[in-house]
């Protein structure tokens, strides 16, 4: 089956060129067609997947190069495909939701007038997507990428008669552009310094040492400002919710589950290429991200917003994840998220189907209404708020765990910001999804008009509900994924360092820097800014080893610590999240639902700071007032300069070229022709002149005759 | 008489003729003068050739002049007789019609 993985991507790029061209003319409008293609793309998931699951190995790798482009005898560009447990476990994730979206949509866009374009879009998407995740190189991922990129932007703006859809579809394109430049400066450098783009290949020659130091680095951020921008990481993440305007199931596959989560598989696809510097920069955009917009959710009134930055929220969870050293925890955390976002978003898209409105402040009570619906929401929110049992709780307190073994090991008392604001957050996530759960489907109905109008979805969109509902449990995942789903080992900063500390080095992420002798030792992550800048070699800089590992003959014991604490870590993760969680739920249902606490009261008491987070933090506001104003300032200017000044040296030389024409046509007028009419009237006088001499009297001409004869006779004489 | 005397009685002549053909009107008039050069070339002919040479060639020239001068006056008049059908004149200043 694994050999026949190629043609995966193939199958919705079939169905895509089918129904874009006759999808109006086939029965159904081709819906049948794309839901055909991306099952047997599942059917073919499940095989590759049963193989490696078979294989049962956390190094398998199935990888086959074809020459793309070459010249004379040498390949200058490689295409093919790569799988290794990641990819087989994505191609999954990929399929199993995107059949499900395709399901769901059969019901949920019925009737829509462009219904077979829409199928045709989600084709295109789907190709993408796969073929983003089974590249083997940077080339090939940054192509897929910007046909992700492409889908989502037709796909968000797929109703664009309405304004706001169009204008999402925009800014989403244009914020992804932004991140997208640093991935392509990112992969520039790589190839810049490497010569090659596979990811194998890039690897090799960065731990040859073709690419180090300060522009490797340089190259991680490049490439992970792809991730910030397609996993809507702050400062980028503005386009996320905006997104929102597309057709719910767009959301729910491309928002959610499968394409957001690309920035993330780009992060673990490249793992070893990062340097420890890089990772500090990943997990601080993960912190920020996953707490700025988990309070942003908090004051939101839309169903599908709050799920919106929900999914920010749970991305930065992954990409800190990453960002700290816990590769598993963060591909776990996709994984799971991918399965009860898209769960989350399919039942909202349910939810709106049935009441017609997205404001939850209208619902309430549903759950009577809408059984099937409300159950599997209620079990996705259960594994988004870390409840055990369920898969969140599973891939979250991975995260967490990383989180605190990184502070705990790196020594540096503000390291341990990572852990405390992910619990905290953790928290806050599980007090907004209830509150949504709360608001949506408990309670007496606010809006009875709406409520009676409400109604069960077709099974179409509910068996999608359940299958989802069904993989949001942690039974799925645990034990076979932290085995086959393995942090690869670092290639950066590697060169001349001996063996043992090699191994230690990739257990922890820990920084490695070259002693004076040239002998290795691992340094703490938080004297990293203080070795990085020094030269190797002047070890006085490096500072001391931390915990015990400055000698390579502690490093037994030492490992036996880490290990250690990495067990205390998780435990106290474990407890500590469960808590947090618990005490978000019961906040959330002590407000909205026992009516302990008037939420509204608390409002006006933090009247501004709830402002605050209703507004998003005024980012919208400040890239108005900076970026886009900025540029639209700098449009104007452009357009002065270009009306004023380039235009006027425009004008200038065509005022100059009049000018000389006037000159030329001047002397044309009366030298030219003056010359020509000067000859003639110069003929014409003379002739008439002459013409008096021809006075036909016979007297004169003898006269002449006579007169020219005497002259001729005085002229001889004298 | 002497060769001068003889060149004096043909410039007289000459003169006599270009007179008349500066002044008359009337083309008889006017051929009439030209006879009168003709016959004031002819007397230079002849006084040259009887004075400064010991052949013929004046002489006979004055012969073809004579000759010459009939055929001119009969063509002449022939074309004043036409010009007279014509216009009904034998003015000179008559016939200006190729005049530009």
């Amino acid at each position: 089956m694994i050999r026949y993985a190629y043609i995966i991507p193939f199958l919705p790029l079939l169905s895509f060129f089918v129904n874009i061209a006759v999808g109006k003319r086939l029965p159904r409008k081709g819906d049948w067609l794309c839901l055909g293609t991306i099952a047997v793309a599942l059917a073919m998931s499940i095989g590759i997947f049963y193989e490696v699951f078979r294989a049962y190995d956390p190094n398998f790798r199935y990888h086959i190069v074809f020459p793309w482009i070459t010249v004379g005898s040498r390949a200058l560009l490689n295409t093919g495909i790569l799988i290794d447990n990641v990819t087989a476990v994505m191609l999954l994730v990929v399929t199993i939701v995107s059949t499900l979206v395709h399901l769901f949509s059969i019901g949920y866009m019925h009737g829509d007038p462009r219904y077979n374009r829409f199928f045709a879009y989600l084709s295109i998407f789907s190709f993408s997507m796969l073929g983003l995740v089974l590249a083997e190189s940077f080339l090939f991922i940054y192509i897929f990428w910007e046909l992700v990129g492409l889908s989502s932007y037709l796909l968000i703006g797929f109703w664009f008669e309405k304004k706001s859809a169009s204008d999402a579809g925009k800014k989403a394109f244009i914020v992804n552009r932004v991140g997208d430049f640093g991935f392509l400066i990112g992969i520039l450098i790589i190839y810049a310094t490497c010569g090659v783009l596979g990811y194998d290949q890039v690897f090799l020659a960065i731990g040859e040492g073709k690419l180090s130091g300060t522009l490797l680095t340089l190259a991680g951020i490049g490439v992970f400002c792809g991730a910030i921008g397609k996993s809507a990481q702050f400062p980028l993440h503005v386009w996320l919710p905006d997104a929102m305007e597309g057709p719910t199931p767009v959301s729910a596959l491309i928002h959610a589950a499968t394409m957001v989560a690309a920035g993330v598989y780009l992060v673990g696809r490249v793992y070893p290429m990062f340097t420890p510097d890089a990772f500090l920069f990943i997990a601080c955009f993960g912190l920020i991200t996953l707490f700025l917009t988990a309070s942003i959710a908090l004051a939101q009134n839309d169903i599908k917003k709050v799920l919106a930055y929900s999914t920010c929220s749970q991305l930065g969870y992954m990409i800190m994840g990453l960002g700290v050293g816990g590769y598993t925890a963060g591909l776990a955390h996709l994984t799971t998220h991918a399965a009860f976002k898209a769960c989350l978003f399919l039942g909202s898209g349910s939810v709106i189907h049935a009441v017609h409105s997205q404001d939850i402040q209208e619902m309430g009570g549903l759950r009577k209404k809408m059984p099937i619906t409300f159950v599997t929401f209620l079990i996705a929110t259960l594994a988004i708020s870390g409840v055990p049992g369920f898969s969140g709780f599973y891939s979250k307190d991975m995260i967490l765990g990383a989180a605190l073994e990184f502070g705990m090991k790196s020594g540096n008392p503000l390291h341990m910001v990572f852990f405390i604001g992910a619990l905290f957050t953790a928290g806050l996530t599980a007090f907004y999804m209830f509150r949504l759960v709360i608001l949506t489907f408990f309670g007496a109905p606010k809006d009875h008009h709406k409520y009676d109008h409400a109604h069960e979805s077709p099974a179409s969109m509910w068996v999608p509900l359940v299958v989802l509902a069904g993989l949001s449990f942690s039974f799925w995942y645990s034990g076979w994924f932290g085995t086959l789903v393995q942090k690869p080992k670092s290639v950066a900063n590697l060169a001349g360092i001996s063996a043992p500390a090699k191994a230690a080095t990739m257990e922890h992420a820990a920084v490695m820097a070259p002693a004076p002798q040239g002998e290795a030792v691992p340094v703490k992550e938080g004297e990293l800014d203080a070795s990085r800048g020094s030269a190797p070699g002047t070890g006085e800089h490096g500072q001391a080893p931390s915990h015990g590992t400055s000698a390579p003959a502690g490093h037994g014991a030492d490992a036996e610590h880490d290990a250690h604490i990495a067990h205390t870590a998780h435990t106290y993760a474990m407890y500590s999240s469960v808590a947090v969680g618990t005490l978000g739920i019961f906040l959330a249902f002590v407000v909205y639902s026992f009516g302990w606490i008037n939420p509204d009261r608390v409002a006006n008491a933090v009247k501004p700071l709830y402002k605050f987070l209703q507004n998003k933090w005024y980012f919208d506001e400040l890239y108005e007032a900076t970026i886009i104003n900025g540029s639209k300032a700098l449009s104007r200017g452009l357009a002065w300069f270009d009306m004023h000044v380039v235009d006027g040296l425009v004008n200038l030389t065509a005022q100059i070229g009049v000018f000389v024409s006037f000159l030329v046509g001047k002397f044309d007028d009366y030298v030219v022709d003056g010359a020509v009419n000067g000859l003639a009237s110069a003929t014409t006088g003379s002739g008439s002149l002459l013409g008096r001499l021809q006075t036909g009297k016979l007297y004169h001409y003898v006269f002449v005759l006579a007169g020219g004869a005497l002259i001729i006779f005085l002229i001889k004489a004298f | 008489m002497t060769l001068d005397k003889l060149l004096i009685i043909a410039a007289a002549l000459f003169c006599c003729g270009l007179y008349t053909v500066m002044t008359r009107r009337n083309a008889v008039a006017v051929l009439m003068g030209v006879e009168l050069i003709l016959n004031a070339t002819n007397i230079n002919f002849v006084a040259f050739s009887f004075f400064l040479t010991r052949v013929m060639g004046g002489q006979i020239f004055a012969v073809f002049v004579i000759v010459l001068a009939a055929a001119e006056a009969a063509v002449a008049l022939a074309i004043f007789l036409r010009m007279f059908s014509t216009t009904g004149t034998v003015e000179v200043d008559a016939a200006d019609q190729l005049k530009g």
